[in-house]
């Protein structure tokens, strides 16, 4: 019984620290030179699907498409109280935009079994909000957008109430639903501490074979792969392996991957110039002001 | 997949509710009307709902050259499968080169369910759009007359320009209030082509239970006048000065997130990236250091004033009149001027 959600969540560059440290000279941003965050909104709908599972039971599942470092919110996501986490991650996913994100996704999704999917409204660096409705539409799925409170699950029909900006709206459907949820929702929860000492060594295969090269530094690739698996078995056995798919494990058609997938390019970047105006140095005084409003009343600026 | 096409119109959907049209859908009209122009092609506004035959005169007022109306009675209340099946049938029946959705709750739910049904590209949350060519770096192939989809990016601190080559329609959605609605002219002639859909139960996988609207504590849009209100005013009994000056100004009470996030006014007034954009005839900014988030919502303001304390805040480089000292003095001082000249 009980109900089985799978949140997508992703990991992103804190972009409230930008600061002009972490700008090129060409006005892209060094991404690398930011802190890799887990999406705000996402952990929202993170704390929606352990919400549901705590009241009904059930099955959480975390998914997450990025570079291997995307490892880390999974494990925050197990420290929450996720049941299980996924990692899809190949070079090939490179340059996605979000039309081949949501297929790649949609692929990813299909292979599980679910009854509600849960996206965060929107990720922090690209702010596009545009995800979750494109993987609805992949997987045939009713979208919900916006949700800031779960109202009622009751058997196969879920009813949400969304955040339609000049107020609110209650929707009832058919589950299997997709969900965006808004920072509203709820605070989410913080790691539980026996969690983490239970999860923060659960890794995946890629984070394996790359510590297996730390530690031996003269490398030989059959022995390294061989230790590797060797590892990874034992992690499997205590329930501490993050599965990991690539793009070929999803069975997702590469047309439609990476930047051969993307319609949307990028035609130019250019950094926020702040624009010089003609402008007036006004005295803090009585007289200074008083000039000031008699412009502003003369060019009829003031009525 | 839709192939190119380079007769296609320039199409504008043309959100409503209960039968009153968005803002949105006519302030892009004036830019839409630019860009198709420039093409040479037709703008077209597609207007889906129940009975709502009366938008169309309006929507060729604002520059519409064609209506597409689609009235259905499950059109009656947004959702997104319905709607989404509609435009895209639309989409595919007359390959429109250009499709462009407001940025609203409405058009960022149905916009990507579109995109991705018709396997095209979106760009989200535009502040701008225009027409121009695109060389490919690897074969030095020229593309000309793409849509330029031109977004801030990164939190506002950069701005990027998106592009479809070759796949289409190109789509976007639009930021609310960042284009000038254009003024409606009664003379204008249009086509109205009527469309027939089938729609059944299933079209219609949501039940709307109950809605709620709030009414807006204030319409900064339409206010011609603006004094908005930063961190620097320090507290809410003090933000009184900043209702004081707009009161005797007839204008409207603004702020930044940092005011709103410090519980010194509701966020309905806060101007911004996550906030409204405005463009009045004066904006007057009180302790204010002028984020790019900000800047973001007043740049195009007519006139500004700043008042600031600190030299190099960054509102100084947008401002028309810069008063450096403390808001406590400069503020009180405005008030007592503009009481004194009888206004
Ligand atoms: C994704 C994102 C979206 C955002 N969206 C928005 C948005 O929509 N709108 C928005 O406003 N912000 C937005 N922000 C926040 C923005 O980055 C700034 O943090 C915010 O605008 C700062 O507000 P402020 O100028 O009131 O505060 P501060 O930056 O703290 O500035 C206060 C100013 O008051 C001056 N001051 C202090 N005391 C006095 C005095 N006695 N007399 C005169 N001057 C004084 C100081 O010199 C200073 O310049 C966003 C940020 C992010 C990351």
């Amino acid at each position: 019984m009980g109900y089985k959600c799978i949140v997508l969540i992703k990991q992103v560059p804190d972009t409230k620290r930008i600061t002009g440290d972490v700008m090129n000279d060409d006005g892209t941003v060094k991404r690398s030179a930011l802190p890799a965050i887990f999406n705000p909104e996402d952990l929202n709908a993170l704390e929606t699907a352990l919400e549901i599972k705590g009241q009904f039971r059930g099955r959480v599942t975390v998914l997450t498409m990025g570079l291997p470092g995307a490892s880390a919110i999974l494990r925050e996501s197990l420290y929450r109280g996720a049941d299980e986490a996924i990692l899809i991650t190949d070079p090939r996913c490179a340059a996605s935009d979000t039309l081949a994100t949501s297929y790649i996704l949609s692929c990813a999704v299909k292979k599980l079994d679910y009854d509600i999917v849960l996206c965060g409204r929107q990720a922090i660096d690209g702010d596009t909000a545009q995800v979750g409705p494109q993987l609805a539409e992949k997987l045939a799925v009713t979208q919900i957008t916006y949700v800031e409170e779960l109202i009622e699950l009751a058997g196969k029909t879920i009813t949400a109430q969304r955040n339609i900006g000049n107020g609110s709206q209650q929707v009832k459907a058919k589950l299997p639903v997709l969900l965006t949820v808004v920072g509203d929702a709820n605070e989410p929860r913080v790691a539980a501490a026996r969690k983490m000492m239970k999860f923060k060594n659960a890794r995946t295969p890629i984070e394996v074979e790359q510590e297996g090269k730390d530690e031996n530094p003269d490398p030989n690739e059959a022995d390294i792969k061989e230790l590797a698996a060797h590892k990874c078995s034992k992690l499997e056995k205590r329930g501490l392996l993050i599965k990991q798919w690539d793009l070929d494990s999803v069975g997702a058609d590469l047309n439609w991957c990476g930047a051969g997938g993307s319609p949307t390019k990028v035609h130019r970047i250019q950094s926020v110039v702040l624009a010089a105006k003609q402008s007036k140095d006004v005295e803090p005084s009585a007289d200074g002001i008083s000039d000031m409003i008699h412009e502003l009343i003369e060019e009829k600026t003031i009525t | 997949m839709i192939e190119v096409n380079r007769k296609g119109e320039v199409w504008v959907f043309a959100e409503q509710h209960n039968g009153r049209l968005e803002d949105t859908p006519l302030e892009l009209m004036s830019k839409a009307r630019r860009l198709a122009d420039t093409l040479g092609v037709e703008l077209a506004a597609a207007v889906l709902g129940d009975k709502v035959k009366g938008l169309a005169a309006k929507l060729i007022q604002h520059g519409a050259d064609k209506v597409y109306l689609v009235e259905h009675p499950l059109l009656g209340h947004y959702q997104t499968n319905s709607y989404a099946k509609v435009m895209y049938d639309l989409i595919h029946k007359y390959e429109p080169q250009i499709v462009l959705y407001g940025a609203t709750i409405t058009g960022r739910d149905l916009a990507p369910r579109i995109a991705s049904a018709a396997k095209a590209g979106l760009t989200a949350d535009c502040t701008d759009l225009q027409i121009g060519d695109h060389t490919t770096v690897k074969d030095k192939k020229l593309h000309k007359n793409l849509l330029f989809q031109i977004r801030p990016a990164f939190g506002g601190n950069i701005v990027a320009t998106i592009i479809n080559l070759d796949r289409w329609p190109q789509m976007a959605t639009v930021r609310e209030g960042v284009m000038p609605m254009p003024e409606p002219d009664a003379a204008r002639k249009g086509k109205v082509i009527e469309e027939t859909v089938k729609l059944a139960k299933q079209d219609l996988p949501l039940q709307l239970l109950a809605e709620h609207k709030r009414a807006k504590k204030v319409d900064l849009k339409a206010a011609r006048i603006i004094v908005a209100g930063g961190a620097g005013v320090g507290s809410k009994d003090n933000f009184r000065l900043i209702w004081d000056l707009a009161n005797c100004l007839g204008g409207a009470p603004a702020a930044t997130r940092a005011a709103v996030d410090l519980g010194f006014i509701d966020h309905d007034h806060q101007v911004g990236q996550t906030g409204t954009t405005v463009r009045p005839s004066l904006y007057i900014a009180v302790g204010i250091s002028g984020a790019i988030q900000h800047q973001a919502g007043m740049s195009q303001s007519q006139k500004i004033v700043a008042v600031n304390n600190d030299p190099d805040a960054p509102i100084f480089q947008v401002a028309h009149y810069k008063i450096l000292g403390d808001l406590n003095v400069v503020v009180p001082l405005m008030i007592k001027t503009i009481r004194e000249k009888g206004l």
